[in-house]
């Protein structure tokens, strides 16, 4: 693949991945939310593929294939299924609309400034893109502390989840495929993990509102 | 001798494997003895040979064990069997269901095992997230509110936590992969002459410090901790505060390590210390305030984790010497605390501290082993947290930090204070309930006899022959190399 190709696409699918995680703290649908998680999944993996390509790794692309599988089909589909059983599809958001996007903007400022010391890694096209994964990682720890709902909770783990993957990708084109399978493993697990628990939690309380979680304190 | 180190993968593997298939009624109520039992004695022959014969590999190098790897293992194996015998239950109270908790703890060994033998740290990070995985729903076991609201958090915030690590690992791997040396292995990351940015390593080392540190329940990332701690059975409580924490400070000592060979010494040095002295500030202040046995306890091993992380901060043999003396100690003292607290607060069908009066008098068989525990835990002699706690106060003073080892010595006796005044009033304070008897707990099952061999041991270890050579080696290992 040509250099320029090359460094607009890496550009293109960054961008992608920058506005979904935008749009996420934007909307307020659980389903919508969903697809745009699906979304994610994918532009993170048409991304892996692409640097595969780049460095024409066979081991790269099968990630990339499996990333697609996993984060673009699989888990929002797990997600799916467990927010159909809840009949309401809103959550009440804790911080407004507008307030967060102010907040996604100094979250985006913030980890340009974190990723600062990692410019030395490389001046290729993968290696500026790097903030755009830190960024990831921050809005979804915002959306894990903000999100009221279990599905919401999760999405924002995903979402943080996407964006350690972006870095690893971006920084150092994957860590090694044992290591890379055992943490999708692991992702895999404890998003089923949650799930079963929100199911429980739901038959418990009979919502999985988890501000009702208050019993334990001191 | 090499292949040593799969034995105790292999085994956890198999029998949870066994048990989850066959379901037999032997292998619900022993698996997890049989499988800490296993990785006890490799733990302990591991330590043996790389005590004569200097590291073992196998796996293709996949698997090391060092000094440090063979000592942890053998803590796993030591605090797994005093948990698990202690919370053997009697054979009409193993009903069908309980193979999917005795799975659950053998591969919860078994991943405990894989994390502190991994040479390579991503390895290490999937093990550690996967102990996550096999406990979530051993927190969760009794499925009641406050478990599941527990195991909530814990999976949550334990996982995130994590993953935070793994972008520090991930950093750590894209900074050797500039300099032309893609690794993960610690043996070579360790080895002073890769040439990695100093700037790059320094993000990655707090990230992935401050990941570890979660799991590892300092603070102020310690919020999971006594609610996952006080709400799992009380064999899993004793597992998690006595080694899984333990497993992940471990977690934390090689990326230190790591971070030492690049940057020196100081930068780490600062974390450590910071998150230790807040982590016993805090279970200072909660412990004083507490109402709940369980919750009491898991403080208590939130301070513990402050002593070991500021021991680990101050560095240096003595410090490191008594931060793994320290670990062990802990780990045999906490497990038998848990189990004893959760037998009395089973008979007594209530976990308040405020309801719990005179046992001494009431349960003697189970208030004279826990008092013993207790007294283990708060520091006082002849049990080793004594010494490891004097060793590290010299260790600080001698390294110049005065000013710290004041704050250190005064946070002790503080928490000391607040598990004494509570403990006191549990075991003779005037009850209005009437006596319930004498109870003399004799039975093999769920017996006092691993409690009593760990809480001895807690008083010898510091004393057998060659111990002392085994935590010089572990201090050398982990020594700033530059």
């Amino acid at each position: 693949m040509a250099d320029s190709l090359f460094a607009q696409l890496i550009g293109l699918c960054a961008g992608v991945l920058l506005l979904s995680a935008v749009l996420l703290v934007w909307r307020r649908t659980r389903s919508g939310n969903i697809r745009l998680l699906s979304l994610q999944g994918t532009t993170l993996a048409v991304l892996v593929a692409m640097i595969g390509l780049h460095r024409t790794s066979v081991e790269t692309l099968a990630v990339a294939g499996l990333v697609m599988f996993l984060k673009g089909y699989l888990l929002p589909t797990l997600l799916a299924r467990s927010a159909l059983r809840s009949d309401v599809d809103r959550d009440a958001p804790v911080i407004n609309p507008t307030a967060a996007l102010l907040l996604v903007a100094l979250l985006a400022i913030l980890a340009y400034v974190v990723s600062r010391p990692l410019a030395s890694l490389g001046s290729g096209p993968t290696t500026q893109v790097v903030p755009v994964g830190m960024t990831l990682v921050l809005i979804g720890f915002m959306l894990l502390a903000t999100g009221r709902h279990a599905i919401s909770q999760l999405i924002g783990f995903l979402v943080l989840d996407n964006g350690i993957a972006t870095v690893a990708f971006l920084a150092s084109g994957g860590v090694p495929l044992v290591v890379e399978l055992g943490v999708l493993i692991d992702v895999l697990l404890v998003v089923l993990i949650l799930r079963v628990l929100t199911g429980r939690i739901q038959t418990e309380y009979g919502a999985t509102d988890l501000d009702d979680l208050t019993e334990l304190r001191g | 001798m090499d292949n040593l180190l799969l034995i105790p993968l292999a085994a956890c593997l198999l029998l949870a494997g066994a048990t989850a298939t066959f379901r037999a009624p032997w292998l619900n109520r022993f698996a997890g003895i049989i499988a800490s039992g296993g990785v006890l004695v490799c733990g302990v022959s591991a330590l043996v040979s790389v005590m004569a014969h200097g590291p073992l590999s196998a796996a293709g190098g996949g698997l090391r064990a060092d000094a440090l790897s063979a000592f942890m293992l053998t803590v796993v194996g030591s605090v797994g069997l005093n948990s698990t015998w202690g919370g053997l239950v009697s054979k009409q109270d193993a009903h069908r269901g309980t193979w999917v908790y005795q799975t659950l703890v053998t591969l919860f060994l078994g991943t405990m095992s894989l994390a502190v033998l991994a040479d390579n740290l991503g390895v290490m990070w999937v093990a550690i997230e996967a102990t996550t995985v096999t406990t979530a729903f051993l927190v969760g076991y009794q499925s009641t509110r406050r478990s599941l609201e527990a195991a909530w958090k814990y999976v949550v915030i334990g996982s995130v936590g994590v993953a935070i690590a793994f972008l520090g690992i991930v950093l750590i791997y894209a900074a050797t992969l500039s300099s032309g040396t893609p690794t993960l292995s610690w043996v070579s990351l360790h080895s002073s002459n890769l040439a990695v940015d100093p700037a790059v390593i320094k993000v990655a080392v707090a990230l992935a410090i401050l990941g570890f540190a979660t799991k590892a329940g300092l603070a102020p990332m310690h919020s999971w901790l006594p609610d996952a701690h006080s709400q799992s059975p009380a064999p899993v409580s004793g597992l998690m505060s006595g080694v899984l924490l333990s497993v992940a400070f471990y977690a934390i000592l090689r990326v230190q390590a790591i971070a030492g060979s690049v940057l020196g010494a100081g930068f780490v040095r600062w974390l450590l210390i910071g998150g230790g002295i807040l982590s016993m500030l805090v279970s200072a202040a909660l412990i004083w305030a507490q109402k709940d046995l369980k919750r009491m306890l898991a403080y208590s091993s939130i301070e513990h984790m402050g002593i070991v992380a500021v021991a680990a901060g101050i560095g240096g043999r003595l410090a490191i010497a008594a931060a793994m003396l320290h670990v062990l100690v802990h780990g045999l003292a906490k497990s038998s605390a848990f189990v004893l607290a959760g037998r009395i607060t089973t008979a007594e069908g209530t976990t308040e501290i405020g309801a719990l009066r005179s046992l001494l008098e009431r349960r003697p068989g189970l208030t004279n082993p826990f008092l013993a525990a207790m007294v283990a835990l708060v520091g006082l002699p002849p049990f080793a947290l004594f010494f490891t706690e004097v060793a590290i106060v010299f260790a600080g003073f001698r390294s110049g930090l005065p000013m710290v080892m004041i704050a250190f010595a005064f946070l002790i006796l503080i928490n000391f204070v607040g598990l004494v005044r509570h403990s006191t009033l549990m075991v003779f304070g005037k009850s209005e309930r009437s006596n319930v008897g004498n109870i003399v707990d004799s039975s093999w099952h769920g017996s006092r006899i691993s409690i009593i061999a760990a809480l001895s041991a807690s008083i010898v270890v510091p004393f057998l022959m060659g111990f002392g050579h085994v935590l010089a080696r572990i201090s050398d290992l982990l020594a700033v190399s530059r």
